[in-house]
């Protein structure tokens, strides 16, 4: 949840840091009592004004310093998660003529989103605007500076918020490319990514996360819908897409007759692991504050990312009759997907309950449904984060709770607070999310068609986009 | 002249080169060649989809020697390189018309 509503002076939290502050700061409330009962009377004297003025900027200065270095930090992780994380995830699940190709789709979003985030991405997801999107005012980045935004971030710099906010914009497109590797074209792909953060990510954040967003739950939404790290607004967006896209572009010529083997899961098990250690920047630092909501998260995160690799290995350990290791990572990232809308809501025995339905849920849904159906979503995008994205949104309106994020003020979160409601705003959220993706994708896929065609020719998918729209090759062994 | 050329399995190169390197055998070229006799292949499982893989990876030593010693190079290949089981690989013998040292232009046994 982008939102710190409430004052974050958990940030001292600790209990050495507690017993410091009591001892140094006694003489100091004994002072500020002194002086408040005084000043009922008469002003305060300007001398102990101006101290307890320093002293109060001297506070806000430390926890300014904590909370920044922290947000800095997640930012960097969650870039990590893009390159190399999910480019070697996805990179490996290819065949080798299409590794380059698959890792560039991760990559160039680095670069190409970045860009339209500064010049206008920015500022439709959260400026003040409609419930639907923002408005203009941070173009070009205008207004935003050192100074704290005080609705998302009143201990960190403006700045620190936006480039947090941009790595989430980053990784969602990128997430959509499991679904449509091996054979879209590049430049296709570059017009789709750019038209698809315009349409569908900036207006799904703006009405999350962004103040009057429609679904906000902490600044004045008409469906409050908690999705602390993304559930709806990443994985729900990208999941949703990647399957229509996968339906749209069709199969991979040859599909599945032709062997599709993974080239290397030895590069998609390093992926999924920095993944995994990209995902608390994601989930903990969601919580734009070092303080005690960060590590509650983060833990959660950690459990249910341990209960999904279980689930998935278990279920493929029984049906399939071998536990794979492409199974075990799958398993952890359908975790990290299913916890992420949950993490700074739920306690540590919900989440693990959260991880393993994923685990158990998307293998089902990439070994079986997949497979009944017949589409070729190629890595899955839509097993494992449409439907773990979906379930985790659900099964937060149900183990949300006041006893880690008192949002509402004591009154209760969700299902197990005795809070029904909110199970519905989920619902609504959920809903949202699934016909945005959807309308978005099918009429970006169609401009895409119409200006420059989305599918590689059958010549090029059969000699690897590597060559074909890059030039190079993966591995020369021979050079 | 005899050419000798023996389709193993990879875990046996190390033997058989050790035995040709104790009966005097010191040149030979190997790659790593993929493929299948009666042994046929195996069933991978990648995220539910099942994937028959035929071609195997075996190792192929190729050896020119002189007719005198190609039944002792066999013999002694076709030792090192067995486990039992399917799957061992095949040794072919070819005759071969002449050889040349490039370095000096030796020809026949003296280039060997």
């Amino acid at each position: 949840m982008r939102n710190p509503s409430f004052p974050r002076l958990r940030a001292f939290g600790s209990a050495a840091a507690r017993k410091f502050t009591q001892i140094r700061c006694l003489p100091f409330l004994t002072l500020l009592m002194f002086s408040a009962g005084v000043s009922l009377a008469q002003s305060i004297p300007p001398d102990i004004a101006k101290k307890l003025d320093d002293l109060d900027k001297a506070a806000k200065s430390a926890q300014m310093a904590g909370d920044n270095a922290w947000m800095l930090t997640s930012s960097a992780l969650v870039l990590m998660m893009t390159g190399p994380g999910l480019a070697l995830f996805y990179g490996g699940l290819v065949r080798k003529k299409n590794v380059l190709s698959t890792m560039m789709h991760s990559f160039i979003l680095m670069a190409t989103v970045s860009i339209l985030w500064a010049v206008i991405g920015y500022s439709l997801a959260f400026a003040e605007g409609s419930p639907f999107i923002g408005d203009f005012r941070y173009v070009f980045l205008h207004g935003v500076g050192a100074d704290p935004n005080a609705d998302y971030g009143a201990t960190i710099p403006h700045q620190t918020y936006m480039i947090y906010q941009l790595m989430f914009a980053i990784i969602t497109p990128a997430l959509i490319s499991g679904a449509f590797a091996e054979r879209m074209k590049f430049s296709a792909m570059l017009l789709f990514m750019t038209l698809w953060s315009l349409v569908v990510y900036f207006p799904m954040a703006h009405m999350v996360w962004g103040k009057g967003g429609l679904l906000n739950a902490a600044l004045g939404g008409k469906y409050p819908a908690f999705d602390f790290a993304g559930g709806t607004v990443v994985h729900i967006t990208s999941g949703v897409s990647a399957l229509i896209c996968a339906l749209y572009l069709g199969k991979r010529s040859n599909y599945p007759d032709e062997s599709m083997r993974p080239h290397s899961v030895v590069l998609s098990v390093i992926g999924a692991c920095l993944l995994w250690v990209g995902w608390f920047g994601f989930n903990a630092g969601s919580a734009v504050a070092a303080g005690s909501l960060a590590s509650s998260a983060f833990i959660a995160t950690h459990f249910a990312t341990a209960a999904a690799v279980l689930g998935w290995m278990a279920m493929e350990w029984m049906v399939a009759g071998k536990p794979s290791v492409l199974g075990a990572i799958s398993g952890a990232v359908a975790g990290l997907v299913a916890i992420t809308p949950a993490s700074g809501f739920v306690k540590p025995m919900p989440a693990i309950l959260i991880g393993l339905a994923a685990g158990v849920v998307c293998y089902l849904m990439v070994s079986k449904v997949k497979q009944m159906f017949g589409y070729d979503d190629s890595l899955d995008a839509f097993g494992v984060h449409g439907m773990g994205g979906t379930l985790g949104a659900l099964l937060t309106g149900i183990f949300a709770t006041k006893e880690v994020n008192d949002l509402r003020m004591g009154k209760p979160m969700g299902l197990v607070d005795g809070d029904a409601g909110q199970v519905l705003n989920q619902l609504i959220a959920v809903l949202i999310a699934w016909g945005l993706a959807i309308v978005g994708t099918l009429v970006i896929l169609k401009i895409c068609d119409v200006v420059c065609g989305v599918r590689a020719s059958k010549e090029q998918e059969t000699e690897g986009l590597d060559l074909s729209m890059h030039g190079e090759e993966g591995y020369n062994l021979e050079s | 002249m005899k050419k000798i050329e023996a389709i193993i399995q990879p875990h046996k190169l190390e033997d058989a080169k050790e035995a040709l390197k104790n009966i005097g055998v010191d040149g030979m070229t190997i790659t790593e060649v993929r493929g299948h006799g009666r042994q046929k292949g195996h069933t991978e499982v990648y995220r539910g989809m099942e994937y028959r893989v035929d071609l195997l990876p075996k190792v192929k030593l190729e050896m020119v020697v002189p007719d005198q010693r190609s039944d002792e190079v066999i013999r002694t290949l076709a030792v090192a390189a067995r486990t039992g089981k399917i799957g061992d690989g095949k040794i072919f013998v070819y005759e071969v018309a002449d050889a040349v040292r490039i370095r000096n232009d030796d020809r026949g046994d003296a280039a060997l």
